[in-house]
């Protein structure tokens, strides 16, 4: 399963997904610079965090007019598996590759910290290896976090399992406490109705090694690997969102 | 040559962090009439158009493009006409 990572102007997360992906998953991968205009040959593109384009005016407002945005939106229309990490997600979420925006966190503070996360979905490509509502630790690292849709639209997602992960306590209960940064409903990460783009502001890279101090991020590393090769050795049967299954889909 | 002032404002019903953070700010300093304060942007954007209608089109295009975000921002603007 062949891996790209998008770097812009400003990431600064993309070395550590590359080592991730190429290292520890042992996954080939390569950086693709932003100006790229063709994504072929690839299997997953990831779109790390950092800072795209000093985060000026809105936090991905300018990377998502690069060239090779107009390629990921093509790719992921054509069902191809996209991740969007922290500043990821923000682009996505500007490219209208995902519903609704981010604000700056409501405690108006930058938030670098360990969350725990409740895994609302594990029926998708990029959950698959997490048991329903597992709760796995993984941390944050941003000043727009604040995750914001008007009422139909959240209501729409949440109708179609699209929420993915929520900020929860270590006992897996989702209170204010436990929310970072003001996110309506405690929202982390949501995945795309047709289930190949998924957008979440912790970094699963920043925790799939032990000496890092955790290696629950790698699950989500290990579940677009076992979608990939599809519903084999899979517990959930025909609902792990591999490419069988969205195959039959669409 | 056109001159575009273009104001970006929060939608009614988003919370904001910062105005709210203002707003008490300002009470702080006594100033106890203060009921909302909601922060937006402002930007200049200069322009070469072939006249008014299409300095407005342009204009028009690139805050519904770029310069807000319509899931939570509202815009406005206004044109003058400035000496190139």
């Amino acid at each position: 399963m062949k891996f790209g990572v998008v770097v812009f102007p400003g990431s600064n997360c993309d070395a550590d997904v590359k080592h991730v992906i190429g290292e520890v998953m042992g996954q080939p991968v390569d950086f693709i610079w932003h100006q790229s205009t063709s994504l072929q040959g690839y299997d997953c593109i990831v779109l790390p965090g950092g800072f795209s384009y000093g985060d000026y005016l809105r936090t991905g407002a300018i990377a998502r007019f690069s060239p090779v945005m107009q390629a990921v939106e093509g790719f992921a229309k054509r069902g191809g598996l996209v991740l969007g990490i922290c500043n990821g997600f923000q682009i996505l979420l500007e490219a209208g590759l995902l519903p609704g925006a981010m604000q700056p966190n409501h405690v108006l503070q930058f938030r670098c910290m360990e969350t725990y996360l409740k895994v609302e979905n594990n029926q998708t490509p990029f959950t698959n290896a997490c048991a329903p509502g597992q709760v796995i630790k993984v941390p944050i690292a941003h000043g727009a976090g604040n995750y914001y849709a008007d009422p139909a639209t959240l209501a729409a997602l949440e109708d179609g399992q699209q929420i993915v992960f929520r900020y929860c306590d270590r006992d897996g209960e989702v209170t204010p406490a436990a929310n970072p940064n003001g996110s309506l409903g405690n929202i982390a990460g949501i995945i795309n109705r047709e289930g190949n783009v998924l957008g979440m502001m912790p970094h699963p890279e920043r925790c799939a090694e032990e000496i890092l101090g955790g290696i629950d991020g790698r699950l989500i590393f290990s579940s677009i690997l076992k979608a990939w090769s599809g519903c084999g050795g899979c517990a959930c049967g025909k609902s792990c969102g591999c490419r069988e299954e969205r195959s039959v889909k669409s | 040559m056109y001159l575009a002032k273009v104001f970006i404002t929060l939608k009614p019903g988003v919370l904001d962090p910062q105005g709210s953070a203002v707003e008490k700010a300002l009470q702080a300093l006594d100033f106890a009439g203060v009921q909302e304060v909601r922060i937006g942007k402002y930007m200049e954007v200069r322009l070469a158009a072939s006249d008014r209608r299409q300095a407005e089109a342009d204009v028009q295009e690139m805050c519904r493009r770029l310069l807000a975000n319509p899931v939570i921002e509202n815009y406005r603007f206004e044109l003058v006409e400035v000496s190139a």
